[in-house]
């Protein structure tokens, strides 16, 4: 691994680049590309929802396509690939003072096999039939059987393959990250001087190793049973009237093996923006990040809790009832941790200084958006609960607040805060919190209605609410009114892409630490930093990643790699 | 920009607020034994509703009363043992609250009394079917190998307890204040029985028979709808469901044909 | 590559070689604990039929194991720097270790013929696909390895996985024996 690159061509340097750095950015602005084909899905659906009938080519069976694309595309190929892939990239060897990752190859290999898994999704939109209607859980035998589904045939199929890849995906990076943030940290920087970001990256990239096998056994499996006729999943059915020839089948186990994946995938995405959006707090208020070991603590719970709650999304499956009392223990003592990380975010905020630049916005929101997406998930959590607002728009409400809206709150302020890094530019502030407030405000007029309307019992996944009896008649107003937000916070999206590709280009240039932050990746002698990210030698830390507004010293916050102050000799003064 | 980013945040909670005592959206009226389920529901509700009310607002306050000024600079608190060990004891009181009566509920939700009239629900794409079990009150065996134009619930007819069976193909009825147990079966994908207003719901999942039991509290016309995605007819898998005196429940089961009457092998 | 992980207490026997294949193998375990588990749970469905079991089976059995055998003396004799018994126990265990794939392919084959395909029954639909996972393992192993085994780190690594993939053919080889 050397630094001196001078004499790759264009195509090693940009194009089949091992360096961390480049990666990361490919990563990012493929994610961010397919993150706006899950937008623009997410349009269509509102339109119909908010004006039934009015568009012609939405019906029911495009409509579940939609639905079913805009779920996988967005939890899978944009939130796990953009904080993972993007961000895992850029910060980890940056933030641990390693030069690049510890399997450069296989990282690079990582992002062409996801650029790979990424075409064979998108293809599934130009194949006969269209792309799989099944619902992003794929549950058999809806997502199995000949024509039980729209795009039961090749929509189905490539849906499964561009998952197997996915997963192959992810699992050379997780090697990666895993083992770079353990064998490649600098001189000093032991695990508990690590930056949050760092920790939720690798605790989250640790879980993805050990969830996505999961769905891999029961994604190759499924295939199967949709392609060759076994019978992992299908029991007897008769399909529109005529017999098929299966039997025995469980439906429920896929059930298990999806959610033994689908659950920890949700802490995959959230323990990597919970140490982004730590970042972003301590940073941008200049105080330490309060009760940093108990952050710590807490995303090391959260992530073996994890993998002990997944059944909480089958309450009413069918499953042996008796379950229900222990995942639904286990699901709420998960809510400690969580909490234990709400209270420590506006504790770091108390006392503080702070700064109302657009990342910090974008940090405040994540707190508001995790508090409000957090909290529902213990109604849902609390089995009896459950029952009536189980696949509700309750759910719907939930898991976009607190997935997909926070998720993306962290990932936005990261971009904004490390832009200056990467690019070596300003992005615009008006333009950035511009983006936010419509953004923030938005979601919640989305979002927190859905809460009501699951309440009343409106189960989600309807292509329209004509056949529900008991929907006052406001209801047609509030969806007119949830659409038109999700138009305007869609097209503040463009905001943000047009604020990102201007000021790359001709945004002002940044100083190498424009945030006067702590963390390593500030630190590095050029920006943005070169193929081999240090100098001559990569730095030494020797102190823990938030000394911000130390009582006496000079500046309000101190880098990791300035030595410690010399200890003053017995009997003299402290002059620090 | 400190003093719109709090107003804002309170403005959000007191839209919330208002939103919610607008009473528009809310439950439906509980028509059902089930208010256990409700009860629990709404002290998870308050709980939650406490803490989202009480955190933003805090949130609002921090960020008005520790904006950026000149001359002041942040204080350096790294951690307070005493502050953390308090907030967890009330969180984990709080969880407590909103578990403990939830766990008691479902515990009487999954012990359906003995006495329950037992009710088979049948899904397929994309209506639902029922099953009474006739005046023997026991349900015929069914196998999905059977089903077939002449026997859409693939009842065996050579079980002399299916000879009495009674079916419906388009309503529910239900006589009211009796216990009703649900076998739920389905023919072909997931489904899921879900009546809003008796608050309960279960899955239909092929191959396996689920269940769930209730007493209807209130003579009326319900709705039952699907709850689980089950292909491009899912939005409109729906069901009448009639609650009315036993009198009148069994002047209408009388009019239903019976298997002995209808299936042939 | 050296720079990167200096002095971070470790002993030179971790490197991050060591850890990315000690990662790896804990994937491969949950991919294996699924596929068991799913299989101990569609086992108890009352269409499960037990499979014939090709007596082939054995003989590849103990073709794997003598493989293992065969890279862990590679593995011993390059430590001691015997470089000659070193290549030649290499290249039995590799020769062994494709001999073993050649037979499941085989082992395929007869239950074919005896009219067990791939959708008979569960019990056929797994064992084609348990056996088939497996073998992909192991087709990958070889293929790696022979990319890069000159290096000794590596070629330490290859044998330690070559032993993790015995060890849960035993354990697949056990499940379908016995049911």
């Amino acid at each position: 691994m050397s630094h001196h690159d001078h004499h790759q061509s264009f195509w090693t340097r940009y194009i089949f680049s091992q360096d961390h750095k480049v990666i990361a950015i490919q990563y990012t602005v493929t994610a961010l590309f397919i993150g706006l084909v899950g937008l623009v899905l997410s349009w269509l659906m509102r339109l119909q929802l908010g004006f039934p009938g009015e568009f012609r080519f939405l019906n029911p069976g495009s409509y579940y396509q939609i639905l079913t694309q805009h779920g996988m595309i967005m939890i899978v190929y944009l939130l796990t690939a953009i904080l993972l892939g993007g961000f895992g990239n850029y910060l980890i060897p940056l933030m641990i003072g390693a030069r690049d990752m510890a399997f450069p190859f296989l990282n690079m290999l990582s992002y062409w096999v996801y650029l790979l898994s990424v075409i064979v999704l998108v293809a599934a939109f130009f194949v006969p039939g269209g792309p799989t209607g099944a619902g992003w859980t794929l549950y058999p035998p809806l997502s199995a059987l000949p024509n039980a589904a729209p795009g039961s045939g090749w929509g189905i199929k490539l849906m499964l393959v561009s998952l197997v890849i996915f997963i192959a995906s992810a699992t050379m990076g997780g090697l990666n990250y895993v083992t770079t943030v353990l064998q490649c940290r600098t001189k000093g920087m032991t695990l508990m001087r690590m930056p949050l970001s760092v920790w939720g990256i690798f605790i989250g990239a640790a879980m993805a190793l050990l969830a996505f096998p999961a769905l891999f056994v029961g994604g190759v499996m499924l295939l199967l049973d949709n392609l060759l006729g076994t019978s992992f999943f299908i029991p007897a059915v008769t399909l529109f009237g005529q017999q098929l020839p299966r039997e025995g089948g469980n439906p429920l186990l896929f059930q298990h093996l999806f959610w033994y994946f689908g659950h920890p995938e949700v802490y995959v995405v959230i323990l990597p923006a919970m140490g982004i959006a730590s970042e972003l707090i301590a940073t941008h208020s200049r105080k330490p990040i309060f009760g940093y070991k108990a952050m710590v603590i807490a995303m090391a719970a959260i992530a073996v809790i994890g993998f002990l709650v997944w059944a909480h999304h089958m309450f009413v499956s069918g499953m042996n009832p008796y379950f229900g009392f222990f995942f639904a223990v286990s699901t709420l003592i998960i809510a400690i941790p969580s909490a234990v990380k709400v209270y420590n975010w506006l504790l770091t905020l108390w006392r503080g200084k702070i700064q109302f630049n657009t990342p910090m916005l974008f940090g405040i929101g994540w707190i508001s958006t995790f508090i409000i997406g957090g909290l529902t998930g213990l109604p849902l959590g609390n089995v009896i609960a459950d029952v009536p607002l189980h696949d509700t728009y309750f759910v719907v409400g939930h898991f976009h607040l607190v997935m997909g809206v926070a998720a993306l709150m962290a990932i936005f302020g990261g971009i904004y805060h490390w832009f200056p890094k990467v690019t070596g530019r300003m992005f615009n502030e008006t333009l950035g919190k511009l983006h936010f407030w419509v953004t923030f405000v938005g979601a919640y007029m989305i979002f927190f209605p859905m809460f009501l309307l699951g309440i009343l019992g409106v189960p989600r996944r309807y292509f329209d609410f004509e056949a529900l009896q008991y929907l006052p008649t406001q209801t047609a107003g509030l969806n007119i009114v949830i659409t038109i937000a999700a138009l305007i916070v869609g097209a503040a999206q463009v905001v943000f892409l047009v604020n990102l590709i201007w000021s790359a280009v001709r945004g002002r240039r940044a100083e190498s630490n424009p945030w006067h932050a702590t963390t390593l990746e500030w630190q590095t002698p050029t920006t943005p930093p070169p193929h081999g990210n240090w100098g001559a030698e990569t730095p030494t830390v020797y102190r823990w990643a938030y000394d911000y507004s130390v009582p006496g010293a000079e500046r309000d916050f101190i880098p990791q790699n300035v030595p410690a102050t010399p200890t003053v000799p017995a009997g003299t003064a402290r002059t620090v | 920009m400190p003093v719109f980013a709090s107003v804002v945040l309170v403005l959000i909670v007191v839209g919330a607020l208002a939103l919610v005592a607008s009473g528009i959206w809310w439950f439906t009226p509980l028509a059902s034994n089930w208010n256990e389920i409700d009860g629990a529901l709404l002290i998870t509700l308050g709980v939650i509703g406490i803490a989202f009310v009480t955190l933003n607002l805090f949130l609002a306050y921090l960020i008005l009363r520790y904006r950026a000024r000149e001359q002041e600079r942040a204080q350096f608190i790294p951690d307070n043992p005493k502050i953390e060990k308090i907030l967890i004891g009330i969180t984990a009181l709080g969880i407590i609250i909103l578990l403990a009566p939830g766990l008691f509920a479902y515990s009487r939700f999954i012990s359906p009394p003995r006495d329950a009239m037992i009710v088979e629900v049948v899904g397929e794409q994309w209506r639902w079917t029922y099953r009474y079990a006739g005046p023997d009150g026991k349900l015929g065996r069914a196998h999905p190998k059977l089903i077939s134009p002449k026997n859409p619930f693939g009842v065996d007819i050579a079980d002399p307890a299916a000879q009495d069976d009674i079916l419906s193909y388009t309503e529910l009825h239900l006589p009211v204040n009796r216990p009703v147990l649900l076998h739920i079966r389905s023919k072909d994908v997931i489904h899921s029985f879900f009546i809003p207003h008796f608050r309960a719901k279960m899955d239909a999942v092929p191959g396996m028979v689920t269940h769930y039991w209730f007493v209807p509290t209130r003579a009326g016309k319900f709705q039952a709808v699907c709850a689980e995605l089950c292909g491009i007819g899912h939005h409109r898998m729906h069901s009448p469901v009639i609650v009315e005196s036993l009198e009148k429940f069994q002047e209408w089961l009388a009019k239903q044909p019976t298997v002995a009457a209808t299936v042939k092998p | 590559m050296i720079a990167n992980h200096g002095s971070n207490g470790y002993r030179e026997f971790i490197t991050p070689g060591r850890v990315g294949l000690w990662l790896f193998l804990a994937v491969a375990t949950m991919i294996f604990a699924a596929l068991i588990s799913a299989y101990v749970v569609r086992m108890g469905s009352s269409d499960w039929h037990s499979l014939p079991k090709p007596g082939l089976l054995w003989v590849n059995t103990a073709i794997l194991l003598v493989s293992s055998a065969a890279l862990e003396w590679a593995r011993m004799s390059e430590r001691r720097g015997n470089a000659r018994s070193a290549r030649v126990s290499f290249i039995a265990g590799a020769v062994l270790s494709a001999l073993f794939l050649f037979g499941q392919i085989w082992a395929w084959f007869v239950l074919h013929k005896l009219g067990y395909f791939l959708d008979t029954n569960p019990s056929s639909s797994f064992f084609y696909l348990v056996t088939a996972v497996h073998g992909l393992h192991l087709l990958g192993g070889l293929i790696v390895a022979a990319a890069t085994v000159r290096s000794s780190e590596r070629f330490q690594l290859f044998v330690t996985y070559w032993h993790f993939l015995t060890v849960v053919w035993l354990v697949l080889f056990t499940l379908i024996v016995l049911t």
